[in-house]
């Protein structure tokens, strides 16, 4: 075994040599574009690949070093997402406690993922946690306003710590699952595709967009960009899919148009909240593209939908 | 051995807490004071304030940083006190015009010392995120060292985080807008004007950040 699959087993290792690759094309590609046509928009772009070349890297490194040290990093990612959401939205003074506990929840979330415990992992937040905050909020008495806050405080933590959540039990579910690419296999074709697609929407919407999808919330978002992005994503999710997952190819190709499309819907929920906000980025952790929200939107949806999908056709 | 101590107080436990834990986020960074002597002057909501202020310099400037404070700080002695003058590094001053001698002496000795003097010209932590009348000290100080630059720097988040009256740290996203310096025009009343303008600014950049 050479020292390259020590530290990066197949089909991990090779995965991430090819998303590498990708990413070095991106950014040729890219200063190419800027030396042809310098602009502003070219400038963004640069940024944008920048910031794709430090997440991918943490992501990368985080997988291969170790289970614990991926499922912290995830769950890092989560308490981050969940902290820019509080921070974003209106909150009162008197839930400080109350949101404390929420914090608490996360470590507790992706401990059960970590220890492959499903049956607790998946009634923690939705159950627990959501009836718990509620108990805590009514007990400190002030009722004005506690519908809307409950209401805020729960979503968030649906969204950001129990959806994301799904990112752990995957991979650690994953080692049982799916023999052949781990739970690591599992784990990277659902990033890679949700980050993929992402890409593909956006670059298809810049070469071909014309009919807005869904003017309202995205104004920038065009039913070519949506269609083109679920049509890349589901070829590329039919060619890796396979070797990461071992579904064989026309499930790897409905799996990856589902990603696509839940990916799309992820997006446009989290713009529909920070258009009700009147913010136009959900924070500025990650330069050109915002804050990590703005990252994580799609995945909040693709998590939850591709584990589950998932698990009801291939975990018996 | 304190040195040392200061170090890795900063280095080990401020840093990382501000950094991951709040992920503070600093606006135009650049404006800040390169070299003393100078003066910031912040608004003043948390026990966080302080250090998220020292944290915006690099560590190796830590030696020149000095929080000015009430001398009462230090009247309690203790822990507490030892811990204010030594680790955090507090230049204590007397409140208001009262006693013999130039209450401001410490401080204007800090500065021709070639010290970066952080104030909070609001006096004590006011309510979470609103800004409390400015008191006339600093305008007293900045007309015995003319020259000094004063740069205005308005907190935002720490308030939320880490209020007064309760220890319960809840992370929010904080935020940190650094404004353009500043100096004396020579009177006291012309310092407050240029000092409640600057605010101003930074207000209106920052936004509001308020409970509901």
């Amino acid at each position: 075994m050479s020292w390259l699959e020590r530290i990066a087993p197949a089909p991990v290792g090779p995965a991430l040599a090819v998303i590498f690759a990708v990413l070095i094309a991106a950014s040729v590609l890219v200063a190419i574009i800027a030396r042809r046509r310098p602009c502003a928009s070219s400038d963004e772009l640069a940024l944008r690949v920048r910031s794709w070349w430090f997440m991918i890297s943490i992501f990368a490194l985080a997988i291969v070093l170790s289970p614990v040290v991926s499922t912290v990093f995830l769950g890092f990612v989560s308490f981050l997402a969940f902290k820019e959401f509080i921070s974003l939205i209106p909150t009162r003074r008197v839930d400080r406690v109350v949101l404390f506990f929420a914090y608490l929840s996360i470590p507790a979330q992706f401990t059960f993922a970590h220890l492959d415990w499903y049956g607790m992992f998946v009634v923690f937040i939705p159950v627990w946690g959501v009836l718990f905050l509620a108990m805590l909020m009514v007990l400190r008495g002030q009722t004005d306003g506690f519908l809307r806050a409950i209401g805020t405080y729960s979503w968030g933590l649906l969204i950001t710590v129990f959806a994301l959540s799904h990112t752990a039990m995957l991979l650690a579910g994953g080692q049982a699952w799916n023999p052949g690419g781990g739970g690591a296999g599992l784990l990277l074709f659902l990033v890679g595709l949700t980050q993929f697609n992402d890409v593909a929407q956006f670059t298809w919407g810049k070469l071909l967009g014309r009919r807005k999808i869904i003017p309202a919330v995205s104004p920038g978002k065009t039913v070519e960009g949506f269609l083109g992005g679920v049509a890349t994503t589901a070829l590329v999710a039919a060619l890796v899919g396979p070797y990461l997952t071992g579904m064989d190819w026309p499930w790897s190709l409905v799996a990856g148009a589902m990603i696509a499309v839940a990916g799309f819907v992820g997006d446009v929920t989290i713009s529909a909240l920070k258009r009700d906000l009147g913010v136009k980025d959900s924070g500025g952790l990650i330069p050109g593209h915002g804050g990590i929200l703005d990252r994580v939107d799609s995945l909040t949806y693709t998590a939850p939908v591709f584990l589950h999908f998932y698990r009801f056709f291939f975990v018996g | 051995m304190v040195r040392l101590l200061r170090l890795g107080f900063f280095a080990l436990i401020v840093r990382p807490l501000l950094m991951l834990v709040l992920g503070t986020n600093i606006r135009h960074r650049e404006r800040l004071p390169a070299k003393g002597p100078a003066i910031i002057v912040a608004n003043h909501n948390s026990h966080l304030d302080t250090l998220a202020l020292m944290a915006m310099f690099p560590l190796k400037r830590l030696d020149d940083l000095r929080p000015v404070a009430a001398v009462d700080y230090f009247d309690k002695g203790g822990a507490l006190a030892w811990f204010a003058k030594h680790i955090i590094g507090i230049i204590g001053v007397r409140r208001g015009q009262g006693g013999e001698g130039n209450p401001l002496a410490p401080a204007e000795a800090a500065l021709d010392a070639g010290r970066i003097l952080i104030l909070f010209p609001e006096g004590t932590r006011g309510e979470p995120e609103r800004l409390a009348r400015f008191k006339k000290g600093v305008a007293h100080l900045a007309k015995a060292r003319p020259d000094t630059p004063v740069t205005p720097v308005m907190l935002h988040g720490f308030g939320k985080a880490l209020p007064k009256g309760t220890i319960l740290f809840v992370p929010f996203n904080c935020d940190v807008f650094v404004g353009e310096a500043f100096r004396t025009d020579g009177t006291v009343d012309g310092f407050m004007t240029r000092m409640e303008s600057a605010f101003e600014t930074l207000t209106a950049e920052a936004g509001p950040a308020g409970w509901d």
